[in-house]
């Protein structure tokens, strides 16, 4: 198990290099010069030229990749064009909204999510799985920033429970934490609980008609333990895929609720760098994202373990 | 038992505190404002940013500053004096202005903050071309010595807009203009909080205590900068709808650009005002690159000025004509170079007089690659506009939608535009920004020295030069209704009317200026 875990680890080498490569040419390639948008309107062609060079931008590509690579491996990550800061500053400052909002939403999702599925399992065909089964087609249709705004028109307008944006530091108070990170947070989760609740279910379904099952039934064993240690249990192999793939989705979700929500995290700054065409900021970022993901995916794997002993690595 | 007695008076000492400490942050009056983009670059002489511009007017001060009537009045400067030969103006500094650091404001220091920006703004580096040397006379005072009169340097000193001529402490002010600086003190009213800045969410200011305001109440962006809150937090709302209901849920008390598309739920809103603190507002342009054919050709531009009107841009974009002016004078309405003078005719949308324009011009039916900027509001609905009105004269039009950066970088390209090139982009300037002919960039018709577009012009040249040499404003106006009349010949730009764009307050706040920026000074927070 630990070497395959540092195989595994060291896998993830070979990804992030390839990662770095395709970010850093994509970006390269992408119409857009940070340069020309430095300089403003009324720049001309030399004072855009100046800045150029004053960046390194006017330098042959595969010179400015291994300079880029150079300072990486030195854990270095190169300061923003635009704010007067180093990339690695920038992103400590946006780790903790990002953290809180994605952890959040994942408790959020996995709560509500899987006593639906194994509800609506359990009562398959009945008004409540259809029930069930509606909320999650409807959850995965509506698109993120709809479910927002309606959620702040009336928890934070019309009810004024919650602020309408904005976050506030953990450093700061829980309470105020809290009450800034909730409704962003329902509103990332309504499409993975959606997404966990309809897994959920179809795998509790195909568990229940399994002959064991029908043994612990035929034992007397109560309805409950039947649904949480026998179905849930053997049926969590798919869940937690789902959900440690609803964790990888969640950079998606996350870049639009922050900006609906004013929160600045990673997913803002994603967005903030594109558009300004901060390149080693977006390297960075990306670069960040793509480690997370492979890391997911590799506590995925090591956590079927848990949930069935017959998965050896 | 005891547990839960110890947790409930925990519980009741953290509400406490919590009271308590809001008791002591309410002690404190800050004003939360949404500005129309997040601060991301800090100098102000490095871009011409206009967020750059209104951060430089919280920290920096000026020598001098534009008033509501427009006038430039002294605002560092207790007082000058011009020779009689109009080649040496002396200034001399006022008394106890300081720098964020206690040390005093120098003449040295301001010699060196007008190289910088001399070096750098369009305005500054014309200016320059008349300076043989500025030179320190003691602590407080300097003296500019020209090569040849001109009527453009207490103007350019006092210019509103970027790149506006901030002052500096010498050893930043000594920074390569092209690289940005990273001291940021100032002598403003307002002190920037680096420690506190974080890009992407908010940028802090500070009153700046020890800041000595001049003793004429503020006017415009002159007069006593007196500062009447302790603390402005420039918060970065990307989102329009949600940066409205943070205003109406009393959560920020200022929004500078709502759009207007908004304004009409700010109006309803009983808590909420909606303040036109620009009466010169805005002006859109259209700019077409003189390189490539058809606009390589002048009558081709000239049938542009026919198959335009500004109705119809200012109706798509804006809609209620309560924030727009349909307006012919190239130097913006309500300014002293105000004129119709050469108008007569054209931006009426007179077809036929462009296709015979278009005829004369040998117009083969190439597409004109027209760059549509899709996410900026306030330029978005341009360039369909611009299409339809061009189609309609004769024009093929092919309509490149695309980010505005994306625009930025392809407009500095002078390849063909069917090899990446383009021929025309519309975009938006603020009005302070386009008040005379030297200031107005895109009428710099320098050929290669000119923006992009690179408009190629001796006669506009001849002029612009003849009306930065002259000090008469009877004889300024004339030479810039000579260059309004010229460019319906060149057409290096074409205005496309102004527009006007209210700050939305909560009505707590008081005290906003009316000014061609927005400033924080002589600014009240109610409770």
């Amino acid at each position: 198990m630990f070497l395959y875990f540092l195989r595994r680890l060291a896998a993830t080498i070979p990804v992030m290099l390839i990662v770095a490569v395709l970010v850093f040419l994509m970006l390269r390639l992408t119409p857009g010069d940070p340069a020309a948008i430095i300089a403003g309107d009324n720049a001309n062609a030399e004072q855009v030229a100046l800045i150029r060079t004053r960046l390194g931008l006017d330098q042959p590509i595969i010179v400015q990749f291994f300079i880029w690579m150079g300072n990486l491996l030195r854990g270095d990550f190169g300061e923003s064009f635009f704010f007067k800061k180093t990339v690695a500053e920038l992103i400590l400052g946006r780790l903790e909204p990002t953290i809180a909002l994605a952890l959040c939403t994942i408790l959020i999702a996995v709560t509500v999510a899987v006593p639906l599925g194994v509800l609506a399992a359990y009562k398959q065909g009945t008004w409540i799985d259809r029930l069930v089964m509606g909320f999650s087609v409807m959850g995965f249709s509506v698109p993120v920033f709809v479910i927002g705004y309606a959620l702040i028109y009336l928890f934070a307008i019309k009810l004024n429970w919650v602020p309408v944006q904005g976050y506030q530091p953990l450093s700061q108070g829980f309470g105020g934490f809290l009450q800034r990170l909730i409704l962003p947070s329902v509103t990332l989760s309504v499409i993975y609980i959606a997404l966990i609740a309809r897994m959920t279910r179809a795998s509790v379904i195909e568990v229940l008609g399994e002959d064991y099952i029908r043994t612990a039934r035929a034992k007397g064993q109560v309805e409950s333990k039947i649904l949480f240690r026998h179905a849930l249990k053997n049926a969590a192999v798919p869940i937690v895929t789902v959900i440690g793939l609803g964790v990888a989705l969640l950079i998606g979700g996350v870049v639009v609720t922050e900006s609906v929500f004013t929160i600045p995290g990673l997913g803002r700054l994603t967005v903030d760098a594109v558009l300004a065409r901060d390149y080693p900021t977006i390297q960075a970022v990306i670069l960040l994202f793509s480690l997370v993901y492979v890391l997911i995916n590799l506590a995925v794997d090591l956590v079927y373990t848990l949930f069935d002993p017959r998965i050896r690595y | 038992m005891n547990m839960r007695w110890k947790m409930t008076a925990a519980a009741a000492a953290l509400a406490v505190g919590t009271t308590l400490g809001a008791a002591g942050a309410q002690a404190q009056t800050t004003l939360r404002v949404v500005m129309h983009s997040d601060l991301k670059i800090v100098d102000p002489i490095w871009t011409t940013a206009y967020i750059s511009r209104n951060h430089g007017y919280m920290i920096y001060d000026t020598l001098f500053s534009m008033d509501e009537k427009g006038e430039i009045k002294p605002q560092m400067v207790e007082k000058y004096d011009v020779a009689e030969d109009k080649l040496t103006y002396t200034f001399t500094l006022r008394d106890g202005l300081l720098w964020h650091d206690g040390k005093p404001v120098t003449a040295e220091d301001c010699i060196a903050s007008i190289k910088r920006w001399g070096a750098k703004d369009a305005m500054g580096q014309k200016v320059m071309t008349f300076v043989d040397a500025i030179t320190a006379q003691d602590p407080k005072t300097f003296t500019i010595k020209l090569k040849s009169p001109t009527g453009l340097l207490i103007f350019a000193l006092g210019k509103p807009s970027s790149n506006v001529p901030f002052m500096m402490p010498k050893r930043v002010a000594e920074t390569d203009p092209n690289t940005q600086i990273s001291d940021f003190t100032g002598s403003g009213p307002f002190v920037f909080k680096q420690d506190e800045w974080k890009p992407g969410d908010k940028a802090v200011y500070v009153k700046f205590d020890k800041y000595k305001p001049r003793a004429e109440p503020a006017s415009g962006l002159a007069g006593g900068k007196v500062v009447k809150v302790d603390r402005v937090e420039w918060l970065a709302v990307s989102d329009h709808q949600q940066a409205m209901n943070a205003l109406l849920a009393g959560e920020i008390d200022y929004i500078e650009q709502p759009p207007h598309d908004l304004l009409p739920l700010f109006k309803a809103d009983p808590n909420v005002r909606l303040i036109d603190y620009n009466p010169l507002g805005n002006q859109y342009s259209f700019r077409p690159n003189h390189l490539h054919k058809p606009f390589d050709n002048p009558k081709a531009r000239q049938a542009l000025w026919y198959a335009f009107n500004q109705k119809d841009f200012l109706d798509a974009v804006i809609g209620n004509p309560e924030y727009y002016k349909v307006c012919k004078a190239l130097f913006v309405c309500g300014t002293a170079l105000a004129s119709d003078k050469g108008m007569e005719g054209v931006l009426e949308s007179n077809f036929q007089k462009a296709r015979e324009l278009l005829k004369e011009a040998n117009y083969d039916g190439t597409p004109i690659v027209l760059m549509h900027s899709t996410d900026l509001q306030v330029l978005t609905n341009l360039a369909p506009v611009a299409k339809s009105l061009m189609e309609r004269a004769g024009f093929k039009v092919d309509m490149q939608s695309m980010d505005w950066q994306t625009l930025v970088a392809r407009r500095a390209k002078k390849d063909p535009p069917n090899q990446g090139g383009w021929h025309a982009f519309l975009t938006n300037w603020v009005a302070t920004d386009v008040l005379n002919p030297i200031m107005t960039s895109y009428l710099n018709a320098g050929c290669d020295k000119a923006l992009f577009g690179w408009p190629c012009d001796a006669e506009i040249e001849r002029l612009r030069d003849q009306f930065a040499r002259e000090t008469d404003p009877a004889k300024q106006k004339e030479i810039a209704e000579a260059i309004q009349v010229r460019n319906l010949e060149v057409t290096t730009h074409i205005h496309l009317g102004q527009w006007y764009q209210p700050v939305a307050t909560r009505k707590t706040i008081a005290g906003v200026l009316i000014a061609p920026v927005p400033v924080f000074w002589n600014i009240e927070k109610g409770r």
